[in-house]
């Protein structure tokens, strides 16, 4: 390689290792505020103040919804295994929303502890199979969710 | 053996040779490219099972995924390519590095808009703004503003490198998408074909995948032949060499 080439090389290469840098330390510091959701976990951790607008996410748990018989209106609770919190969320469900599937509830925190929800999404996960690979698994002991309009 | 190949690779560099090469390569990438799209398409549509969730809209993933990948991957190769053009300043590799934009970012739009048709009846929504979708829509306003600022000079080798420059230096957004999901909590679902470890997808479900990850490869390397070719021509035009070659 001529001189000339490897300057420019070395220029090219510097350029990306400062950009790199700097961009790292950017990721680095919005580790916090690039999240998109909370978990009752990380919400307990960092003492939610009521009356905060935010997004919690995690698992539906299984016999925790409780439906209004007068409303829209549904009860259910969110968990990750480690924390768990109560959720109110007045309107139309996802059709993925069902127990033991994660959601993501987009509202605020009651002075009471509740969360109110505005918005419930589904979160989907990684894993994708058959329906009947997916009977042999809960057949073998492993929980998921159950299939739409079960 | 080693200095032969070095020769022969060192041909690609002249305009003249990679006309007449890529005319030739051409062909049979584009054969290629049919008969692996052709039946990873009419597998993923028709053949394999659906999925025990949701239903027949997985179906997605067989375009999704593949176009997501070649989204990221061809933003690397510009990113090389571009690397190589400014070090070296070969004249066919800094055409060739600008003729990978257009084609990621079409792949980049295939993906954001069916990732959110499919977002629609799975999670409820078009649009979020999580660390995966966000870094991937700024992904396509790089490949935007890489093809804006080549077309915006004038002199087509200087455009070259400025442009080639904005490439190399937003390849810093690639491990940012590819990470986004694991270091921040997103509303997008983590990989589900890891390259350590067992994937996600039941195997009976994998074959069009892999198939259409071949297909999309194979279409881009004959895109980016057939687009070099061009810019060449264009560049070329008033050179001897265009016209013994369209004589022949």
């Amino acid at each position: 390689m001529t001189p000339t080439r490897k300057r420019r090389l070395f220029a090219v290469l510097f350029v990306l290792l400062g950009v790199g840098t700097a961009t790292g330390m950017l990721v680095y510091a919005l580790s916090d505020n690039a999240l998109f959701f909370y978990t009752p976990t990380k919400m307990a951790e960092e003492q939610v103040a009521a009356g905060t607008k935010f997004r919690l996410g995690g698992m539906v748990l299984p016999g925790s919804v409780k439906r209004d018989t007068q409303s829209l209106g549904v009860h259910f609770v969110i968990t990750d295994n480690d924390a768990e919190q109560d959720v109110f969320y007045e309107g139309i469900l996802p059709d993925l929303f069902r127990e033991g599937q994660g959601v993501i509830a987009s509202g605020i925190l009651r002075p009471d502890g509740k969360f109110e929800a505005t918005q419930v999404l589904a979160k989907h996960d990684e894993n994708y199979m058959p329906p009947e690979v997916a009977d042999a698994l809960r057949e073998a002991g492993h929980e998921l969710p159950t299939e739409p309009g079960v | 053996m080693w200095k032969k190949f070095k020769a022969w690779f060192h041909q690609w560099g002249s305009a003249p040779w990679f006309y007449r090469r890529s005319t030739r390569w051409e062909r049979w990438l584009w054969a290629g490219t049919i008969i692996t799209a052709l039946p990873a398409l009419f597998m993923g549509l028709f053949v394999v099972p659906t999925d025990y969730l949701q239903g027949d809209s997985y179906r997605i993933i067989f375009i999704h995924v593949p176009s997501a990948w070649m989204s990221m991957m061809i933003f690397g190769v510009m990113a090389l390519l571009s690397l190589v053009a400014l070090v070296w300043r070969i004249r066919t590799t800094e055409i060739m590095a600008m003729a990978c934009a257009p084609i990621g970012a079409a792949f980049t739009a295939i993906t954001l808009s069916t990732g959110s048709l499919w977002g629609r009846p799975t999670w409820g929504t078009y649009w979020q703004w999580d660390g995966r979708m966000t870094s991937e829509l700024i992904l396509l306003f790089l490949y935007i503003g890489v093809i804006a600022l080549y077309q915006a000079i004038e002199d087509k080798r200087q455009a070259a490198r400025a442009a080639g420059l904005l490439a190399i230096i937003g390849v810093v957004n690639i491990p940012i998408i590819h990470y986004s999901v694991q270091w921040w909590t997103t509303l997008h679902q983590g990989s589900t074909i890891k390259l350590t470890g067992p994937s996600s997808i039941d195997a009976s479900m994998i074959a069009p995948l892999l198939l259409m990850v071949v297909a999309t490869k194979l279409f881009f390397a004959a895109t980016l032949f057939t687009r070099t070719r061009a810019e060449l021509l264009v560049q070329d035009r008033h050179k001897k060499w265009i016209n013994e070659v369209v004589a022949s």
